[in-house]
């Protein structure tokens, strides 16, 4: 559903995607994990069209992606919560979740949705005058992931969702991830937390300085030397 | 944050203590100034009103010029200083209009269908020119450093200036005077010229729309989301550009109605018309905190008033002669101050910095 051809992203001159390939069938979660700087977040921001690439293609569904405006691509069914949530601070949560919806003109879905997004977070619903920017890091990252499920995305990027929150969060959080995917959310789950990123995937892309250096199912992965050793801290 | 402002004492201490010293002289120059004019007794409670209700007629048109400079910066973090001659075209413009209607005695005979027309050609030609200015001058230069936008505005104000020049001359026009606004009405100490409601009414009423818009709308929310942070909001599938755009618009048709307004009070235009209101505006986008809108309608009140009370307030009891002639010195001393005491202005919320 939502492919990449050997695509290559550029900051100025550092060369930051190498030629990425990967791919999203609908209805999976496939993780990408790698270490600081190997190039995960530049590969969201690209697919997003924050980023456009120098060489390749994306392609959802059939239709071209690259080149294309980021409002456009969210338009198209690609919706993001970006590294570090990004929640608009001053905005009132049911401010950001509006601004999630911004494409949409159907009222009663979008009031249903944010019912939807009130359900799996009974937190946001509490808080939903309150600015974004008074948010604990936890409820934060509700509001991002809440935000990124208003327009209805058909693939749903998600950047560390679990990035520097309390091991009990971390765990509702992949319990949220798991529960998306159930209802029928395609998912691309960038993770430094290769764990618990593999153990909620059905498959995963390893990336190594802008190279996809290994890609398989998740229980493959989980056996792998490379990775045990490099992203689960075995020996 | 805090670390950074004990770093700073500890670093600058002599300057600041120079500073400090040269604040506490001010205060000391408006507290016995004040003290001595009023204690003399120069002027009567009615002189002092109709000093107020002018400052705040000023100040009402300082406060719409304000909300362009401060809604640009809140989104693009950038002065454009090109809008002094957004202020400027509209009303220059819309005086060919308005010297047609009073020619015809359409002026005088409908004054208020007269009157919106004018209206609305000024705001027209100021959005134009605002939107002009933004696509041709700014938006090439989106992601250069942000001196060099900067630089642009500063030519793109010049080049509009002598655009105008050359278009309508350089002698000064005289606004045709509108009869039924020539009344006052008089409260007990109050007396309130036609023109001065006008004004005030109208400020009131467009910064009452433009709070509803950027509050309630969907624009005007997404207009706060992309201040905030604009590739976040790309995310969200809004338009970026269109929102600039937006409000540059926003922006041009205040000051397209202040200028108007200001035309109104002062009853002439010129092609350089936009400088002094437009570095006024600025101050007082400054003192209410830059890119807070609430804080530019403030701190334009703010300034017209202290603008038009201070010389009389402060200066005369020190026995300075003509203070009147003094009230520039008196706005842009407020400038420095602010930028030297308070460099967030009054509202001053630091506007979260960019990350990369
Ligand atoms: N704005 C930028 N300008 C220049 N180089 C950048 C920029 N953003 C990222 N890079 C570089 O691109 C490479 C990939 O960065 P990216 O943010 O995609 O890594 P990441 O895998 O998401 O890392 P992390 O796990 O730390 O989030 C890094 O070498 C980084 O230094
Ligand atoms: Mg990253």
């Amino acid at each position: 559903m939502l492919e990449l051809r050997d695509v290559h992203s550029y900051y100025g001159h550092i060369h930051a995607l190498k030629g990425i390939s990967l791919s999203v069938e609908k209805g999976e979660i496939v993780t990408l994990i790698g270490a600081n700087g190997a190039g995960k977040t530049t590969t969201l921001r690209t697919i997003s069209g924050l980023l456009h690439p120098r060489h390749g293609s994306i392609w959802l569904d059939g239709e071209r992606l690259d080149g294309l405006p980021p409002d456009i691509i969210v338009r198209k069914g690609v919706g993001q919560s970006p590294e570090g949530r990004q929640i608009f601070p001053r905005l009132t949560v049911m401010e950001n979740l509006e601004m999630g919806a911004y494409t949409r003109n159907d009222k009663e879905g979008i009031r249903r949705d944010l019912e939807h997004v009130f359900g799996l977070f009974p937190r946001l619903a509490e808080r939903r005058n309150q600015p974004g920017g008074t948010l604990s890091g936890g409820e934060q990252q509700m509001l991002a992931i809440g935000r990124a499920l208003m327009c209805r995305p058909r693939v749903l990027l998600l950047d560390e969702p679990s990035m520097g929150l309390a091991p009990l969060l971390v765990e509702t959080i992949f319990n949220i991830i798991r529960e998306l995917n159930r209802e029928g959310t395609t998912i691309l789950l960038v993770e430094q937390n290769a764990a618990k990123a593999l153990a909620v995937a059905h498959r995963g892309y390893v990336i190594e300085t802008g190279h996809i250096v290994l890609s398989d199912n998740a229980a493959n992965l989980r056996q792998n030397d490379l990775v045990r050793k490099a992203y689960l801290g075995e020996t | 944050m805090v670390a950074t402002r004990t770093k700073r004492v500890i670093r600058l201490e002599p300057t600041d203590v120079f500073i400090y010293i040269i604040g506490a002289l001010i205060v000391f120059v408006v507290v016995v100034g004040s003290i001595a004019t009023l204690s003399q007794g120069k002027y009567s409670i009615n002189a002092w009103v109709d000093l107020f209700v002018f400052g705040v007629t000023l100040g009402s048109i300082y406060s719409l010029i304000a909300l362009g400079y401060t809604m640009v910066y809140g989104i693009l973090r950038m002065i454009n200083f090109a809008h002094s001659e957004v202020f400027m075209s509209g009303p220059f413009t819309a005086y060919f209009l308005a010297e047609a209607f009073s020619r015809s005695g359409f002026l005088n005979q409908s004054p208020v269908i007269a009157l919106i027309l004018i209206f609305a050609l000024s705001m027209g030609t100021s959005v134009l020119v605002a939107v002009l200015i933004e696509r041709i001058a700014y938006r090439p230069l989106r992601n250069a450093p942000r001196l060099v936008p900067l630089i642009t505005a500063i030519g793109a104000s010049f080049f509009v200036q002598y655009m105008f020049r050359g278009l309508y001359g350089t002698n000064i026009k005289v606004y045709p005077e509108i009869e039924a606004l020539k009344g006052q009405i008089t409260l007990g100490a109050f007396r309130v010229s036609y023109i001065q409601i006008l004004v005030i009414v109208a400020a009131a009423a467009m910064m009452l729309g433009l709070h509803l818009f950027v509050q309630k709308t969907r624009t005007g929310k997404a207009m706060r989301a992309v201040a905030e942070d604009r590739s976040t909001a790309a995310l969200m599938g809004i338009n970026v550009d269109n929102i600039i755009v937006t409000t540059f618009i926003l922006g041009g048709a205040l000051a397209g109605a202040a200028g108007v307004l200001y035309a109104l009070v002062f009853t002439q235009v010129h092609f350089f018309m936009g400088f002094i209101p437009g570095i006024k505006a600025f101050t007082a986008a400054v003192l209410g905190g830059i890119g807070n809108i609430p804080g530019a309608m403030l701190g334009g009140l703010f300034l017209g008033v202290i603008e038009s009370l201070g010389p009389m307030l402060f200066l005369d009891g020190l026995g300075i002669t003509a203070p009147y002639q003094l009230k520039d010195a008196i706005a842009f001393s407020l400038l420095v101050l602010v930028l030297i005491f308070r460099p967030t202005g009054i509202l001053g919320e630091r506007i979260r910095e960019k990350k990369a």
